[in-house]
């Protein structure tokens, strides 16, 4: 769920931000949930960073003589961000969230942090992004929590290989966000058996508990719009219109800081239809996800099997196709067909009970290395969820009031919690 | 003078790409962008992706390597100084007056005071940069922007603003032909050789888009849909006063 930042919103904005806080002692601005994930933090309440940072890209070679279609000629192999210390110090996995790669934002600003506080730091894709998918993913077909954490490993392995005649490392660190920690748990419990970095310590950031539950939440928030997910066309073009209005009447200057911040404190749009938006968001970060895995596997799902496309082809019908993609058609169509046929026998129900952090809850429980961090009105979670969450980790859960889904990330405060969690 | 313009009409996609928006366009974009060259275009943007990888950017990152940053930020101003000539003679072609004013202000200022446009005083005193150029006059007095059109280096842009390019370019070289700054110095073409040279370094350089970077199987429409929709927005007539 990164792909939450939309065409006229930007982390830029800057909010007068103590004004709206509520009295609790927490600083964090935003009361909306999806305000919040929309907006993130206002850039003067994140933490100075540092302004030079020891960073190199990695390019890894995760699945030798791996062929790729000619569509995706410009990928050669997983892209990772790699951070590195001069001294002996920790490294800290950071995974993304959904469809999210290594370079995303909040991603980056977790980076410096961990970075600024003396941790080197690797970088990975969300195993649902095209990059991952093409380059790392064995099966190119992304949303099972094991194999996904198995496909993880090995890219960790393979660049912890490659910089470890580089650098120093004192001990190892996992850390993912949104989808990233659901699998960040299961890459921990892989790690109990193959012991290659018995990490010492696992954060897990707003995650959900149950894939298809969050998923189904998220889904939710399209048929808020007038006409449902059918008519998400019609509904973005109007945003679109209202959008161009207000800047075309307001004299702003460009689309910056002061016109982002303005459509915010005018509530250009209701909360129907900020939550519409970030379901169409999803929607068309889940396309590129959906189409990538289809032309990796040859499925004939979206686009004719066996055709091969060229690089001058127009991929648009594909496109649209995609985007009116559920999530629950990937599963139903796609996603379920898939495992059934290699493991006969499994029900749809036994798979969607698998994509759980439930199915793992005895190790959750009794390993002291977790952590989890989220938010009070995180939109993914039930209340039920939550609750769980709470049982679940007890005093190892830190809870705030809001922020939404991953909004309140890069704030300060959350920033420091994040870091001293892995410094104790 | 004629690379900076990229800079303008890329940030955009930098910035939304950069934050990994997928971009929220992709039901409406057919109603919207006419295409009708789209394999030319993509062969376009392919050639850029490797035009860049094995040519413009390793010469970026050269020049950033040997270039302290403090005269890597002078080399910017500088040349964000000569584009206000662009911005003046278009916000003169809209007959913009206000905006006119302020970048004539700009310019002599940052000129002036700026030392040759090397520093940016005229931020501080308030007067905000207004970026115009030949294509966005002509997006204001009606022009339909045309097919989108991705260009060899200077990259997404439409009929109109292909056209426009090519204007601003002739009226820059003819006002520096006029001027001729290196004309007596004996070496005048090679001199005039570099100063576009390192203009084009420089305007890759304040650019941090990158082809493909988002590893979205779709960005070729994101970014199409983005450049299409902020000209369209920056160049609209603004309403009557009321």
């Amino acid at each position: 769920m990164m792909y939450l930042r939309l065409l006229f919103i930007s982390c830029l904005v800057l909010l007068p931000a103590p004004s709206l806080a509520a009295d609790d002692g927490y600083g964090y601005p935003i009361p909306g949930s999806y305000e919040a994930t929309i907006l993130g933090t206002p850039a003067s309440l994140m933490p100075e960073f540092p302004a030079d940072m020891r960073t190199r890209q990695l390019v890894l070679d995760v699945i030798p003589d791996r062929k790729r279609p000619k569509i995706f000629f410009y990928d050669e192999g997983l892209r990772c961000t790699f951070a590195h210390q001069e001294q002996k110090a920790p490294l800290v996995f950071l995974i993304a969230g959904a469809g999210s790669s290594d370079r995303a934002p909040k991603l980056l600003s977790m980076m410096k942090a961990l970075y600024q506080a003396g941790f080197h730091v690797i970088a990975l894709p969300s195993p649902s992004n095209a990059n991952f998918i093409i380059s790392a993913s064995q099966s190119s077909i992304p949303g099972d929590l094991a194999e996904d954490a198995a496909d993880l490993y090995r890219v960790m392995e393979t660049a912890w290989k490659q910089v470890e005649g580089d650098i120093e490392v004192s001990s190892f660190h996992l850390c993912g966000i949104s989808l990233g920690a659901s699998q960040a748990a299961f890459v921990a419990k892989l790690d109990e058996e193959r012991r290659v970095f018995t990490f010492r310590k696992v954060l897990m950031i707003n995650p959900p508990v149950s894939l298809y539950s969050s998923a189904t939440r998220i889904e939710e928030l399209l048929k808020q719009i007038p006409g449902g997910p059918r008519k998400q066309g019609i509904f973005f073009n109007r945003m679109l219109a209202r959008f161009s209005q207000f800047y075309r009447y307001g004299n702003f200057v460009a689309i910056n800081d002061d016109f982002l911040y303005a459509i915010y404190t005018e509530r250009l749009f209701s909360k129907e239809e900020t939550a519409g938006l970030i379901g169409l968001t999803y929607r068309i970060s889940l396309a590129g996800m959906i189409f990538s895995s289809d032309v990796m596997t040859n499925s004939g799902y979206v686009v004719p099997k066996n055709r091969v496309l060229r690089t001058t082809d127009s991929l648009f019908d594909y496109f649209l196709v995609s985007t009116h993609l559920s999530f629950f058609d990937y599963v139903n169509e796609y996603f379920y067909p898939y495992f059934q046929q290699r493991r006969p026998g499994l029900t749809k129900q036994a798979l969607i009970d698998s994509q759980s952090l439930r199915s793992i809850e005895a190790y959750l429980k009794s390993s002291a290395k977790f952590g989890v961090m989220t938010n009070e009105n995180d939109f993914i979670l039930t209340r039920a969820e939550l609750d769980y969450l709470r049982q679940l980790f007890g005093e190892r859960a830190k809870i705030y009031p809001r922020g939404g889904h991953l909004g309140n990330l890069e704030y300060k405060d959350n920033l420091a919690y994040m870091v001293d969690f892995f410094k104790q | 003078m004629t690379v900076t313009r990229c800079r303008t009409g890329l940030t955009i996609f930098a910035m939304m790409l950069s934050l990994s928006i997928a971009g929220c366009a992709a039901t409406m974009v057919d109603t919207q962008v006419s295409d009708p060259w789209e394999g030319f275009n993509r062969s376009m943007y392919r050639f850029n992706f490797y035009f860049d990888k094995y040519l413009f950017l390793p010469v970026v990152s050269g020049y950033e390597f040997i270039t302290p940053t403090f005269f890597q930020e002078r080399i910017s101003s500088f040349y964000n100084n000569l584009g206000e000539v662009r911005n003046l003679t278009n916000s003169l072609f809209q007959l913009k007056g206000k905006e006119f004013v302020a970048t004539l202000g700009r310019f002599v200022t940052n000129s002036t005071l700026g030392l040759g446009g090397l520093f940016d005083p005229a931020s501080r005193f308030g007067l905000e940069r207004h970026d115009e150029d030949f294509g966005k006059t002509l997006g204001y007095w009606g022009a339909g922007s045309g097919p989108y059109l991705v260009l060899p280096i200077f990259g997404p842009s439409s009929l109109r603003d292909a056209g426009g390019l090519a204007v601003d370019t002739g009226i820059s070289y003819g006002i520096y032909t006029a001027i001729d700054p290196f004309g007596n110095t004996g070496d005048g073409f090679a001199i005039d050789a570099g100063v576009v040279t390192l203009e084009a370094i420089d305007a890759r350089h304040q650019q941090s888009f990158r082809y493909y970077e988002s590893g979205y199987p779709f960005e070729y429409y994101i970014v199409r849909f983005f450049y299409h929709n902020k000209r369209e927005l920056e160049s609209g007539k603004p309403p009557p006063a009321e």
